[in-house]
């Protein structure tokens, strides 16, 4: 019975006109997250603003920390006192969390982070969009592990996706991110927040057996491990050194496989479950566009402009970034004659199209550096380009 | 049958400690397995529910502790215990959550977090293990380290100034501070006890002897030498103003309990004041209905 | 022994155990009634652990207990095996 309705008290249910920011601190609120641990940074800080205006009426916390690291540390506490956590930042906030994000994937703890990323690198441009953090969010902190990704495209996306975040978090015990821009971000737009009961939100895989019998990090046939909380009396270990199903540290390279590998399969093992795209006109298309974020809807108006041309021109609007859909990539590269990915950076996901294409199809890609959306008329010529 | 199996009685403090990691890492002559003896024994005498006692280490010697306390316990990344300690209190209220760290570990790089931390008066208590290096990495200077104490890197003498803890502690607005050595056994339990007994932010320094590197690499013996001199060189002196605690190499310093007052604590100023402004709507947290 | 009225000093029995032990010394160094000497048996890892020189004299102050860092030393009370002679000075 782990899939329950939405807790009421968080749900702003009605039509709003809301920016993105203000629509992921809704989805969390929906979601049951109450608690929030953050730090301003443009473009992100609206959404930590909001949180804190709602929280004293829903029952919570909202305390704004020292650092960005101190922000997600305090997210992976009051994640292992039980409850749901999710913090938002920008580009260099999200580069000082990298260490502790790690540590969250080998504790297996579910919490949210949104980025609302703005150009980079360094301090970049704060106020204006980018989309430079896609291959960060997955290999940014050191070591092997997996992430789940998500990037909405409107305000209303930001809330549902925030809400799927929170329940893809709670299903497979990772950390899941939801990966908007400072367009999106800003962007104000009508958001319907449906009622509580037709609100699906994932509860924790909590462990009911015996308190001598649990092992905190021993699989179960999901490849997820079940959870309790601290106060409960399992007296349970952690750390984020190479541990053994018991929590304890193991320090040599037979548990470090098992460990290391177990963070990897549990989320490669659950991918087909996880991955989710929005695909349009790709059965005999020529070319494809894969986009996300903002770049989807300004790739829009090139797709209409190219198909009115007579080009066959399908498109894949990317959910989930990671796992990456591999599986479609290949199927699609075998069929098409060209990718076009447009992005807001110089090709990152343009790369794992090229490597999923596994050289039957060329992915062309159309970059900008950030700062402003692309001028459709770019991606129509690469789409052009393509067809050729 | 072994000869530790036979013994009619077990020691108590194994209820409390994850026997099937013992014996520990530490060195011989170290003082933290001491610290958390006295550790243990205070949780015993406050009788506070011990499911509901949570450890949070650092990375360190020190931060070995949460591995071996058989207690909700959580070893997290370098400097980050004390937020983490901070997530976990305001996430449920209920728990008593004892941060138990080193010196590099809490004022080096988790100095930041340390100083809100107290100025926030977050309910949790610090015990912080004081060896003056980082040991755990091979004896490297810490903030803490006096000066002219020899370590790999200030191999000429150390010239930089430490910190006083006590001072820092008070002037970010901790409500309990106080300094002992592992060798004052008992009182370091009272301590203890008083602090998990005071909500606030309370900080219990403890003097370490730190045999393997600070002793050895400053030719001052081994942990009994270092332990006997810290002791005697130390001077019962409560209430002492800690600007006056700073500690030389091989010289005098003052322990004792200085600073043991009431503040309300983040949560409490949290409920208050938006009770205060937003009236009846308000949800308090950590308040039972 | 010691009376004063029905009161007694208490006696304790000490437990060591030796695998554990990695010859600090805090135990010896510190007993109130020099009950502990390192012994000249190595353990498994090459320590000397202590022994117990005076039983007798063990009050149960359980500052070895407290003190040793591997937790290998513990003390129990010693139960009364004999009434012994109640004094004459009570009133």
């Amino acid at each position: 019975m782990r899939k329950v309705k939405a807790d009421p008290k968080g749900v702003l249910t009605g039509a709003h006109y809301l920016d993105g920011d203000f629509s992921i601190a809704e989805g969390a609120l929906a979601a049951g997250c109450r608690f929030f641990a953050g730090y301003p940074i443009t473009p992100s800080t609206e959404t930590a603003e909001r949180f804190a205006e709602r929280i004293p009426f829903v029952g919570g916390v909202f305390i704004q920390m020292e650092d960005e690291i101190a922000s997600i540390t305090a997210l992976i506490g009051a994640s292992w006192a039980g409850q749901k956590a999710m913090t938002v930042t920008s580009g260099p906030g999200f580069s000082l969390m990298m260490e502790n994000i790690g540590l969250a994937c080998m504790m297996e703890t579910p919490l949210v982070i949104a980025n609302v990323q703005r150009g980079g690198p360094s301090t970049g441009l704060p106020t204006l969009v980018g989309q430079g953090d896609m291959m960060q969010v997955k290999w940014g902190s050191h070591g092997d592990f997996r992430i789940i990704a998500l990037s909405p495209d409107s305000p209303q996306e930001c809330f549902d996706l925030t809400i799927k975040a929170f329940n893809l978090s709670e299903l497979y015990r990772v950390p899941v991110f939801v990966m908007t821009d400072e367009c999106v971000g800003h962007m104000h737009e009508k958001v319907v927040i449906p009622p509580a009961d037709q609100i699906e939100v994932v509860q924790r895989k909590w462990y009911e057996g015996p308190k001598d019998k649990y092992l905190p990090y021993r699989p179960d046939k999901d490849k997820v491990p079940f959870m309790v909380k601290a106060g409960d009396g399992y007296r349970f270990h952690t750390t984020g050194l190479t541990h053994d199903e018991r929590g304890y540290p193991v320090i040599n390279a037979e548990c470090q496989d098992v460990c290391v590998r177990h963070l990897a399969d549990k989320i490669d093992h659950n991918a087909d479950k996880i991955v989710e795209f929005k695909e349009a006109q790709t059965d005999n298309a020529d070319v494809v566009v894969i986009s996300y974020g903002i770049t989807s809807r300004v790739a829009t108006k090139a797709i209409q402009e190219a198909r009115k041309s007579g080009l066959k021109v399908g498109t894949l609007r990317l959910i989930t970034v990671w796992p990456f859909p591999e599986k479609r990539i290949r199927e699609l590269a075998k069929k098409v004659k060209a990718f076009v990915v447009p992005e807001l950076n110089l090709g990152q996901v343009r790369t794992e199209v090229e490597r999923c294409a596994f050289g039957q199809a060329p992915a062309f890609g159309v970059s900008h550096c950030g700062g402003w959306v692309h001028d459709p008329d770019d991606i129509l010529k690469a789409i052009k380009e393509a067809a050729r | 049958m072994k000869e530790e199996d036979r013994l009619e009685e077990r020691n108590p403090i194994e209820n409390f400690l994850r026997m099937d990691r013992i014996p520990h890492i530490w060195c011989p002559g170290c003082g933290i397995g001491t610290v958390v003896s006295s550790f243990a024994e205070a949780l015993r005498k406050s009788q506070l529910d011990l499911d509901k006692v949570a450890v949070v280490s650092g990375i360190g010697c020190t931060g070995r502790v949460a591995g071996y306390v058989k207690l909700d316990s959580f070893h997290s990344t370098h400097g980050r215990a004390i937020p983490f300690a901070t997530g976990l209190k305001l996430a449920n209220p209920e728990l008593k959550v004892v941060v138990f760290s080193g010196d590099g570990d809490i004022v080096g790089i988790g100095g930041n977090h340390f100083i809100h931390a107290a100025r926030r008066n977050m309910d949790i208590v610090v015990i912080c293990v004081n060896n003056f290096n980082y040991a755990m990495t091979g004896g490297q200077v810490a903030a803490t380290t006096p000066i002219l104490a020899n370590l790999s890197t200030a191999p000429y003498g150390n010239f930089e100034y430490p910190f006083n803890l006590p001072y820092l502690a008070e002037a970010c607005g901790a409500t309990y501070v106080a300094r002992w050595t592992a060798l004052h056994l008992r009182r370091v339990t009272k301590s203890i006890q008083e602090a998990l007994g005071k909500k606030g932010f309370s900080f219990i320094e403890v003097i370490t002897p730190c045999v393997t590197l600070y002793a050895r690499r400053n030719r001052l013996g081994d942990g009994l030498n270092l332990m006997k001199y810290y002791y005697e060189n130390s001077d019962i002196q409560h209430g002492a103003d800690t600007r006056t605690l700073a500690i030389d190499f091989q010289g005098k310093f003052k322990v004792g309990k200085f600073i043991d007052q009431e503040k309300p604590t983040f949560l409490e100023c949290m409920n208050t004041h938006l009770q205060k402004t937003l009236g009846e709507k308000y949800i308090p947290h950590g308040v039972k209905p | 022994m010691i009376y004063f009225g029905d009161l007694r000093a208490k006696k304790g029995s000490i437990h060591i155990n030796k695998e554990r032990c990695k010859g600090c010394g805090f135990c010896v160094e510190y007993c109130p009634r020099d009950v502990l000497e390192l012994s000249e048996e190595f353990n498994k890892k090459g320590y000397h652990p202590p022994r117990i020189v005076k039983e007798e004299e063990c009050c149960y102050c359980q500052l070895c207990e407290a003190i040793c860092p591997e937790f290998a030393l513990f003390v129990t009370l010693k139960k009364e095996e004999d009434e012994g002679e109640k004094s004459e000075s009570r009133p």
